[in-house]
């Protein structure tokens, strides 16, 4: 469901068609006051309303300008519809994928499993935490639970949006199933742990929905700054009239609410929470769930990123990289005999080991039919696998494994073999020997590979200042090759559930904010402890309740994007806000001069010493306010894309980021109202407006 | 202007910068409780006056109790001195026989809030004189009252900036340093024994330090002037229209003030206090006699606030970060004297355009002379007025109200950005430490990161807090300053100009009361119940309702985790973050004051070039 929703345009005409009625419900004071710089937009557009009424009602000669003060106080109004649009806009993909959702969550029937064997037909609602159900293939699993007995293929495809179904299992770290999903095959008994209306799929709709979306700390942060800088402004205007008077040259409410409008920071007001909703939802187009704004947040300030090795940084499977023969033998030889020996070995290494005989000697796996060939399947006895063909004796094995095999037939093992054996596993690799007929001829070396591109990103992160920790069940030795190869800052090897807490709790304790990617119920207590813990929808329940987000495709290596996107996030609204600042400059070199235009005119002179100001050459004192207000409110439009698609973002270091964004967004920031008010007031002048 | 003129401003910016450092490193050293070679002589006396009163010098403080035992202390002296003033003259040390302040008999004649207004001045570091010292003050109210404040408001500024670096430097703590402790050393290491020297060596160059009556003198040329006539009773005769009757009288002896000015004088600079022994301040012989002396108190002002960056540097242990804010202060200090320099230099075009010659020659210094010492020129008043309302000194050596509408918008611009370029003894660093905070939290988030500063996370406690420190500032000027100027009868009226430059005179008034700089635009009568009440109010605002909110911040800071730096981490110690806090600065400044200000030094300048004068 989600992931046909991926590439959704951002204007896209339903979303749109539902924002713009949306902006209008929007108005409504008490909501408009959870946005402290809207919210005084929306008082000013009620006073200028007012006040126009009035004139219309009971018009002065000479002061009353009907034309100006509609077109002042529609724009105004049109700036707060336009701030609620923006708003609207990014609620509106959640709720198009919560609609798409709702339809999927159909009402099931649930065979509760009673005490005493028998079986209860309920619906789903009935449902209670503790409940034991018995689902089979076909049928819909009524709620969340874990798998308590039985194996079955689940289609999950309307949660993840995958198709191809997955194996869940009692025991272990598949044991996880969701509600809403679909048993495939076989017979499973579920045991329930959420309540109704308390289900993961209730809470995705929640979530993409954004009603229970919570302003996260550095929203509220920010917000507390708009809010001092708006009293701020306040004051500058309010004051300003006794200063105009004194000057003698009162102005209109008209003309002080337009300078009020145009000074306080609505460009960011308008999109702040359009802005972490639509991090929220970049998220979502992720496949990652988040359960708190807060925790997108603490993504972009993530200091250390601890990886699991395998599956996140190596391909998860030993492979084959090289052979080393004993003196006296050829490498293709071995080769070879290795390939023979692999044929039938449909293990990945084996596999792994055909086709770097292939790659390397140009031996094609052969055809064996026609040969007289029988197997030796591995054995946990022998640990050994092999063939015997047209009376060869191929072996393959552990080096301890081959060693006793050949001690039976009191063959010695050479004093080279074991030099190349300890020194493969010194670096890091398994070792695997090779031995025909009784007789060693050489090792292959298995490695684990590192998985293409991580070297690269892992310098990336390096220079955005995020430590890298591999975290890995091998011994040192082998962490260590891995982790160099890697290019990760550090590891930690052999690596138990208790270490990786400590570790956790280390790099807190020093400051830094930690992210981790976990399936297994003993990485919950980590999970939860880390300010980023990613769980894999593929792991268990308990995983899933102690993370702060759930990766629906569980792939570990998103926990690298999950961190781009709130960095993503936190740079959108600090270049929002500086540009939104930088605008005040030029509108003041607008509305200023436009407002005291006459004073101290000398001898009835058309202009006053304060149009020297007037460096944009604005026509007159109405179309240079007007310009200042409509190109306020039309940035925010303008703007909304940015918002909803997030600056651009480029891994780089926080000195080289902030140059870049003060010179796009600060001196952009200055320069871009300048240009677009007068733009604008070529415009309106040129169509009669003003 | 003259080459002359700008080699001196560079040269002077170039000691400051090379003061900053052995000032900062001694600062850190005193505040660190670390000996200094004056240990063995001052040590003994500092444990002496900890046993008399009670101070365990071990014992630290939260932010809150730091800030109730300033507060305490200066609640009670600030009362000390309104007591004071009101009794001095049945007090010692009175040769010239002054009455109480707000009495009768005063200069005055009577009460109209002078001792208040006076004593939240002196308390608030400010030094707004409504008074005139020769006729108001005795000796003994200007030693114990006004010379003890400067000391005491003085080390009161530098020992919260102190706490306030502890704040970002310390970790996961509750609290901040002792005020007590802190403030002891503050005078006892670092502001007496600096004074001591420097009061001998202003008398060297002719400062005097004396008890004496004033003394009088024989005019070589006697001058008639006309004053009002009066009758047998003293009551001023009136002409049938309404008008004074004038009489012409022969002045014939001239009264010089005479006192303890020495003593007064360098901590008047150091403390970036400014109240004058003599009305005319700096720019009267007895306390400024030379180029030398000169040059000697605007080092002075600057001295603490550029020394306490350096300290900033040290104990935060991000040294680069300490020039970072320096050299945010310097660009900023540097393109005010380069307009006030600029304009001053260029004088009046209105006089040029009726033939007077404005030039630079070797018989006259071109330029705007007016209401500037001429011992100083314009080099140097324009230097001094510069620096000492950047600092919020307030001393001054030339008439600021006398300056062209932009060269006087200089010093009431300075003060308007808060106080913080170089700024007040300690003030001036908080405050623009508040405003790093604040231009971090409005920046830092486009690296993609929460903000933080110097390893501090900045959220919203600290936000409210910070924009309420910014936030207090206009409110208490722009309030009164708005209601002052819509009262013809206690505001407008006691102006001496009408249109922009009145407007300019009252906006000065208030912003250099909430700035706590205490220099005066003067052209208004501000000994008044109404001016006297409302600045005095202004003044203790911009000190205290902003110290709080400053303080809270550190508290703040100082409980937080530290997180270590790295290459994520925003920038504070580069040049782009001078610039940006450069940036900062002047917009929330310029966004906040320019309307007013367009309505009162622009549009003068621009009407003085369309022929038209206030």
């Amino acid at each position: 469901m989600i992931k046909k929703t991926k590439n959704m345009a951002v204007w896209n005409w339903m979303i749109v068609k539902r924002a713009i009625g949306d902006s209008f419900i929007k108005l409504n004071p008490r909501a408009m006051m959870k946005n402290p710089v809207m919210f005084v937009v929306e008082v000013g557009s009620v006073l200028t309303t007012l006040q126009m009424i009035y004139g219309i009602v009971r018009p002065v000669p000479g002061v009353t300008n009907l034309k100006f003060e509609l077109q002042i106080t529609l724009w105004l109004w049109f700036t707060v519809l336009f701030a609620n649009f923006a708003e609207a806009m990014a609620e509106g993909r959640g709720k198009a994928q919560a609609d798409n959702l709702r339809k999927t969550r159909t009402e099931t029937t649930a065979n509760k499993l009673l005490s005493d064997g028998k079986i209860q037909v309920i619906t789903a609602p009935q449902l209670r935490k503790e409940d034991v159900v018995v689902v089979s293939a076909g049928e819909f699993i009524p709620g969340d639970g874990d798998v308590i007995k039985g194996v079955a293929s689940v289609d999950e495809s309307a949660i993840t949006g995958e198709s191809a179904p997955v194996i869940r299992e009692a025991g272990g770290d598949r044991s996880a199933v969701t509600g809403g999903t679909r048993v495939l095959s076989d017979q499973i008994q579920v045991r329930i742990s959420s309540n109704p209306g308390e289900t993961f799929l209730d809470r995705m709709i929640a979530l993409v929905e954004g009603a229970s979306r919570q302003k996260t700390p550095n929203e509220i942060a920010l917000n507390i700054l708009l809010a001092g800088l708006t009293i701020i402004f306040l004051l500058a205007v309010v004051t300003l009239q006794p200063f105009a008077i004194y000057s003698g040259a009162p102005q209109t409410i008209f003309v002080l609410v337009s300078l009020l409008v145009c000074l306080i920071p609505t460009t960011i007001g308008g999109l702040l929470s359009a802005i972490g909703i639509a991090g929220m939802d970049r998220l979502i187009q992720h496949n990652v769930l988040a359960m708190s704004g807060r925790a997108v947040e603490a993504a972009g300030d993530v200091n250390t990123l601890l990886l699991d090795k395998t599956g996140t940084i190596t391909l998860g499977n030993r492979q084959a990289t090289a052979f080393f023969p004993l003196p006296g033998v050829a490498e293709s030889e071995l080769a070879e005999a290795a390939q023979l020996s692999s044929l039938a070995d449909e293990t990945p290494e084996g596999r792994s080991i055909v086709v770097l005989a292939k790659e390397k000697y140009g031996l094609r796996g052969r055809e064996l039919a026609s040969h007289e060939a029988t197997f030796v399947p591995f054995t946990a006895q022998t640990r050994m696998s092999g063939v015997d063909l047209d009376g060869r004796e191929i072996r393959k094995g552990a080096a301890d494994a081959i060693e006793k095999y050949l001690a039976q037939f009191s063959a010695r093992t050479p004093p080279d073999l074991t030099a190349i054996v300890e020194r493969i596993s010194r670096e890091g690799g398994t070792p695997l020997v090779v031995a025909e007929d009784r007789v060693a001829l050489g090792v292959i070396q298995l490695k684990d590979i590192v998985k293409g591109g991580m070297v690269e990103r892992f310098n990336q992160l390096r220079q955005m200042g995020i430590k890298t920790i591999m975290i890995t069940g091998d011994n040192p030795l082998t962490a260590a090759t891995i982790a160099r190869e890697a290019g990760v800052d550090d590891f930690l090897a052999q690596a138990t559930p208790e270490e990786k807490m400590r570790l956790i709790k280390g790099e807190q304790a020093g400051g830094k904010l930690v992210a981790m990617t976990g399936d297994g119920t003993n990485d919950a207590p980590a999970l939860a402890q880390a300010d980023v813990g990613v769980a894999m929808n593929t792991g268990t329940q308990a995983a899933k309740e102690a993370g702060n987000m759930v990766d629906l495709d569980s792939n570990p290596t998103k926990l690298i994007e999950i961190v781009e996107i709130g960095k993503q996030l936190l740079m959108t609204r600090g270049a929002l806000t500086t540009f939104s600042i930088a605008n005040d400059v030029a509108k003041y070199f607008a509305i200023i001069p436009a407002m005291f235009a006459m004073l101290y005119a000398v001898n009835g002179g058309a202009n006053g010493p304060l149009s020297a100001l007037n460096i944009m050459g604005l026509r007159t004192p109405q179309s240079a306010i007007l310009s200042a207000v409509i190109f306020n409110a039309l940035i925010i439009i303008t703007l909304i894309p940015l918002a909803l698609k997030g600056v651009k973002y480029r891994p780089m270091s926080a000195a080289s980021l902030l140059r870049r964004n003060l010179f796009i967004y600060g001196f952009g920031g200055l320069v871009a109202p300048f240009i677009g008010i007068k733009i604008i007031d070529v415009i309106i002048h040129a169509i009669g407006l003003a | 202007m003259t080459l002359n003129g700008w080699l001196q401003i560079l040269v002077f910016i170039g000691i400051v910068v090379a003061v900053a450092k052995p000032v900062g490193i001694f600062m850190t050293h005193i505040f660190n409780g670390e000996r200094t070679f004056m240990h063995f002589v001052l040590r003994p006396v500092e444990r002496l006056i900890y046993r008399l009163t009670g101070v365990d010098e071990k014992r630290e403080m939260r932010w809150t109790e730091y800030a109730a035992a300033m507060l305490l202390f200066s609640v009670v002296s600030l009362l000390l001195l309104y007591i004071l003033q009101r009794v001095q003259g049945h007090l010692p040390l009175n040769p010239q026989h002054l009455p109480g302040v707000d009495s009768a008999g005063s200069a005055t004649s009577g009460f109209v809030g002078s001792a208040f207004n006076t004593a939240a001045s002196f308390t608030t570091n400010t030094n707004w004189q409504s008074y005139v010292p020769e006729t108001t003050m005795s000796y003994l109210t200007q030693m114990a009252g006004l010379a003890y404040h400067n000391f005491a408001s003085a080390a009161t500024g530098i020992v919260l900036a102190i706490a306030f670096i502890r704040g970002i430097a310390r970790r996961e703590t509750d609290t901040i340093g002792n005020f007590w402790v802190d403030f002891v050393r503050c005078n006892l290491y670092v502001l007496l024994p600096i004074c001591v020297l420097g009061a001998l060596l202003l008398v060297s160059q002719g400062v005097i330090q004396n008890f004496r009556p004033y003394d009088t003198a024989k005019l070589l040329e006697p001058q008639t002037i006309q004053v009002d006539k009066k009758d047998a009773n003293g009551n001023v005769l009136t002409n049938p229209d309404g008008t004074n009757q004038q009489e012409a009288q022969t002045v014939t002896d001239q009264t010089i003030a005479q006192g303890p000015v020495a003593s007064q004088e360098f901590i008047k600079e150091l403390g970036t206090n400014g109240g004058g022994f003599f009305n005319a301040n700096s720019a009267h012989p007895f306390e400024n006699p030379t180029p030398f002396t000169n040059l000697i108190e605007m080092l002075l002002i600057f001295t603490i606030g550029a020394g306490l960056t350096y300290t900033l540097g040290r104990m935060t242990g991000s040294q680069k970060h300490g020039w970072a804010v320096l050299a945010a202060m310097v660009v900023v200090f540097f393109a005010g004297v380069v307009t006030l320099y600029w304009y001053e230099g260029h004088g009046n075009p209105m006089l040029s355009k009726l033939g007077a010659d404005q030039s630079v020659t070797a018989l006259q210094p071109g330029g705007n002379m007016e209401g500037k010492e001429v011992r100083f020129g314009i080099a140097n008043s324009s230097l001094f007025a510069t620096v000492t309302t950047d600092a919020s000194c307030g001393a001054v050596s030339s008439m600021h109200d006398s300056f062209t509408p932009l060269g006087g918008l200089v010093p009431l611009a300075n003060i308007a950005l808060g106080e913080i370029i170089f700024g007040g003894a300690g003030s001036g660093l908080y405050g623009i430490l508040i405003f790093c905070v604040l231009s971090v939290f409005i920046a830092g988030l486009m690296v993609g990161r929460t903000p933080e500063y110097l390893g501090k996370k900045i959220e919203s406690y600290d936000v409210k807090m910070a924009m309420l420190y910014v936030l207090i500032f206009p409110l208490v000027i722009l309030v009164f300053a708005a209601i002052s100027v819509m009262a013809p009868s206690f505001g407008t009226s006691q102006l001496n100009n009408a249109g922009p430059h009145g407007l300019s005179e009252i906006l000065y008034a208030f912003v250099s009361g909430a700035g706590n700089n205490g220099s005066a635009f003067a052209g208004i009568s501000a000994n008044t119940y109404w001016f006297n009440t409302t600045i005095g109010i202004t003044m203790l605002m911009g000190r205290f309702l902003m110290i709080v909110p400053m303080l809270a911040v550190a508290g703040n800071l100082a409980r937080k985790k530290m997180v270590p730096p790295s290459l994520g981490t925003f920038p504070v110690t580069t040049p782009l973050f001078t610039v940006l806090l450069v940036s900062v600065i002047l917009i929330v400044g310029a966004l906040t004051f320019f309307p007013a200000l367009s309505l009162g030094p622009i549009v003068e300048h621009l009407l003085m070039y369309a022929g038209k004068t206030f």
